[in-house]
């Protein structure tokens, strides 16, 4: 007796699109297809990482910016994240440590094929940007074996006491000077101009400005924008490839009006089905999302009306809504203040801080953690944190447990009955408050 | 003269103290004694020892610490160190632990120094970084901030400046030290079977609790008990044990790969006693000095960059040549990101060195060794039996 497989003939339902996720997506296939025809076009390659990402100063030297975390995360949404994981395991990869580099070092060893279906480029320079995970270290130790290719380290001390100090900067600012650019000249053959890395820096000002008008949003009733799983797509643009770009200028500026236009009318979210109905819970998520399962995950808010008004993933790749801007007048400082800024260098306290001021100034009903197996620099201190923000607001907080992009960690039904639970804790919450007035 | 008996008997009765009396009993002997903690990987210790301070090792809990709180602030997917780290403090025994270092080691540790400053506030606690680059004039002048900084902090809770001289003193005294550790190190590497690996973890360890002049009195002591003791050579092969620079293995662990058939001849346990790997100059700057002990004579390890692909994994090698060893052990605490992460690059560079190796991980409280004796004795085995082949 055979098995038959019968494929399902329904066809899942298209995403609904705003017209800036049209023109993100356009974005994405650009840039893909530029790496992707690299050997053809003789351009060449910079492989960094999304926090302390200088896609600026990569752009001085003609170089195109590569993000494997990127790439990770689309074979993640792309569901071959696991295969690429399990691949890695097999070539001597621990089953412990961060899939983000599994699925990447699976996806060079399956032939390194991007998401457009077509063979990714050796990278030409590892900028390896030490910035607020140890891992990033080792993920390029490792690339650096496979490329055999110049690797520069630019370190970003860690602010364990809660402030940048002149030492920080002065030594990021050194390292820069004296390691990273001339470093970046002899690779790319591009002399360094202080004043084309100015003019990036004005085009990233606009987009950073529009970026924190949009995010801002959801402090609004009912929130215009899901700030996570919406905010995940906003960020896109900016943490990746694109900021100081015109194509990021205008993106924002449109993702802006688009909002805006929906503040105006009263609207909530947008989501993979339409427009959200009425929200009803207003959350702060710490952490990563997952990727393979994101638009189950998500479906698991939005069908129960809960929304996220702000949360600490979409500043992995810069904190912009307490003021910092890049500053064209002092380029290279800027430079190293907004690695130095990022949300995964910033010490517990400073996280803890941010989480309760999110709480309080976007009104939401409690915190909600998705804590990533693979991702200490995240997961390790969140359940104290838990307890400070629940402490100090008053409001519940929940935890649910899943990965970036390893598959066998997303047990949906697990999450799903944990955030059943904690949508009836607020509801009891809310009930508790209003006997009590 | 103390028989090696004797001081095994000392060295595991401080080992298994969980409540740090012999530190508490320094302290309490003159008003106003303070005592600074510090986490692997390495701290400089002089600075603290150079304001009269004493440093102290703080490793976890071992096998005998049962973790009651410390699992309530962890998830399961995070090594053991921080939870037990964590259960030490809530439940008092660190009460009279006046500051805490947090080296630059992992992001766990690194976290763990905010949940240090959430959690006992009234600790002086740091975040303890180093340089990842090499140059001095970039690393190096960084570097020596850092330390300026810790010296300040230091002065401020001692209460008074701590001077050049001090800080030459602390240093001659730790090189002095550094220099014991490494002759028992030598020692070990020429006769094993007189100085088995558990024993010298314990005397090394004992280092972490007691004031280093008293330690160096124990490893001299040592040596020279050990020295001239004779006792059984076995049949064992010679190992080099690596990954064991954070989380403690359980002692049994250690004794289990002895008693299946390794010597263990080098290894990289508490790596802060022979960090520096020459003398720290004791005249002119000595933060300068510390600093440029640091960038150019230090030890390799997974927690640090290697900024060469041809010098990346070759202290492996070195440590096999020089210590004429058989066949390297990678021993890793389960979802340590150092060792787990670098392991793969270290055992290619094995492979083309055509040095033997097994891996395996544990957990501080691991209780289980027969796993781990089979697979030692096995690979031993396999050595005996293939090697020069």
């Amino acid at each position: 007796m055979t098995t038959q497989i019968i494929t399902p003939k329904a066809v899942a339902k298209e995403i609904d699109k705003d017209a800036s996720m049209v023109k993100q997506k356009e974005m994405m296939a650009g840039h893909y297809d530029r790496l992707t025809s690299a050997s053809e076009t003789g351009a060449k390659v910079c492989a960094t990482f999304v926090p302390g990402n200088l896609n600026e100063l990569i752009m001085c030297f003609d170089l195109l910016n590569n993000l494997p975390e990127v790439n990770a995360i689309q074979s993640g949404l792309r569901r071959q994240s696991g295969a690429y994981v399990l691949e890695a395991e097999k070539i001597g990869h621990s089953e412990d440590v961060c899939t983000y580099v599994k699925s990447d070092i699976g996806m060079i060893a399956k032939g390194n094929i991007g998401p457009n279906g077509k063979k990714m480029p050796d990278p030409d320079v590892l900028l390896l940007s030490y910035t607020g995970c140890f891992t990033f270290m080792k993920w390029f130790e490792l690339l650096r074996e496979q490329y055999k290719c110049e690797t520069i380290m630019l370190q970003t001390p860690y602010m364990g006491d809660g402030k940048i100090t002149k030492n920080m900067t002065e030594y990021m600012v050194k390292q820069l000077k004296e390691d990273v650019i001339p470093k970046l000249e002899r690779v790319s053959g591009v002399k360094f101009d202080i004043d084309r890395l100015r003019e990036y820096l004005k085009k990233s000002v606009k987009a950073e400005d529009n970026l924190v008008r949009v995010l801002q949003s959801a402090k609004s009733k009912p929130s215009p924008i899901d700030a996570y799983f919406g905010g995940i797509y906003y960020i896109g643009p900016i943490f990746g490839a694109f900021r100081g770009t015109d194509d990021a200028v205008e993106y924002y500026k449109f993702l802006r009006e688009e909002v805006e236009d929906r503040l105006a009318k009263g609207l909530g979210p947008v989501t993979p089905d339409g427009d959200m109905g009425k929200e009803r819970y207003r959350l702060v998520v710490e952490g990563p999302p997952n990727y393979t399962h994101f638009r189950q995950f998500w479906k698991m808010f939005y069908d129960e009306g809960a929304v996220v008004v702000a949360s600490s993933y979409t500043k992995v790749g810069g904190v912009y809504d307490f003021g910092f801007r890049h500053d064209p007048d002092k380029p290279l400082e800027t430079l190293a203040e907004y690695c130095l800024g990022v949300y995964t260098n910033r010490n517990l306290p400073m996280r803890i801080d941010m989480l309760v001021n999110y709480i309080n100034e976007y009104e939401a009903d409690g915190l909600l953690i998705n804590s990533i197996k693979s991702c200490n620099s995240f997961s390790a201190g969140q359940l104290l944190i838990m307890r400070e923000v629940e402490k100090r607001t008053g409001k519940p907080a929940a935890f649910v447990e899943s990965d970036l992009v390893d598959p066998r960690y997303f047990s949906a039904a697990n999450i799903k009955n944990r955030l059943e639970s904690y949508f009836q804790m607020i509801e009891q919450k809310r009930a508790g408050s209003s006997v009590a007035a | 003269m103390a028989t090696t008996a004797e001081l095994i008997a000392r060295a595991t009765e401080l080992f298994e103290d969980l409540h740090f009396s012999a530190a508490r009993e320094w302290k309490a002997v003159q008003p106003g004694r303070k005592v600074v903690g510090y986490m692997p990987l390495y701290v400089p210790r002089e600075i603290i020892h150079a304001a009269n301070m004493l440093p102290l090792g703080v490793l976890g809990g071992g096998d005998q610490l049962e973790v009651i709180h410390g699992d309530a602030y962890y998830q399961s997917y995070i090594c053991r160190i921080p939870r037990s780290t964590i259960e030490l403090g809530v439940t008092g025994r660190l009460d009279f632990v006046d500051g805490m270092l947090f080296p630059s080691i992992c992001d766990v540790i690194r976290n763990l120094s905010g949940m240090w400053k959430v959690m006992f506030p009234n600790v002086y606690t740091r975040y303890f970084d180093v340089p990842q680059t090499y140059k001095d004039d970039i690393g190096g002048t960084f570097y020596v901030s850092e330390l300026t900084e810790l010296r300040r902090d230091l002065e401020k809770l001692r209460g008074k400046p701590i001077t050049d001289d001090e800080l030459h003193h602390s240093i001659a005294i730790y090189n002095e030290n550094r220099k014991l550790v490494g002759d028992l190190y030598k020692l070990r590497a020429e006769r094993p079977w007189q100085t088995p690996a558990s024993e010298v973890y314990l005397i090394i360890r004992a280092g972490m609790v007691l004031p280093v002049e008293q330690h160096s009195e124990m490893l001299r002591d040592y040596i020279a008990a050990a020295s001239a003791e004779e006792r059984p050579k076995r049949d064992n092969c010679r190992i080099v044990l690596t990954g064991m620079f954070c989380e403690q293995p359980p002692l049994n662990l250690i004794k289990s790969l002895e008693l299946s058939g390794c010597y263990v001849v080098d290894d990289d346990l508490m790596l802060v006693t022979r960090w520096l790997t020459e003398d720290v100059p004791t005249d002119g700057d000595p933060l300068r000095n510390l600093a440029l002990a640091f960038l150019h004579h230090s030890q390799s390890t997974s927690a640090k960059y290697e900024p060469s692909q041809k010098e990346k994994g070759q202290h492996l090698v070195r440590a096999v040549q020089r210590a004429s060893a058989e066949g390297v052990i990678f021993a890793a605490p389960s979802f340590c990101d150092p060792a787990l992460l670098d392991r793969p690059m270290l055992q290619h560079v094995l492979k083309d060195a055509g040095i033997p190796y097994i891996a395996f991980k544990y957990a501080e409280n691991s209780g289980q060794m027969q796993p781990i004796r089979e697979q030692a004795g096995t690979f031993a085995d396999s050595i005996k039996l293939w090697s020069g082949s």
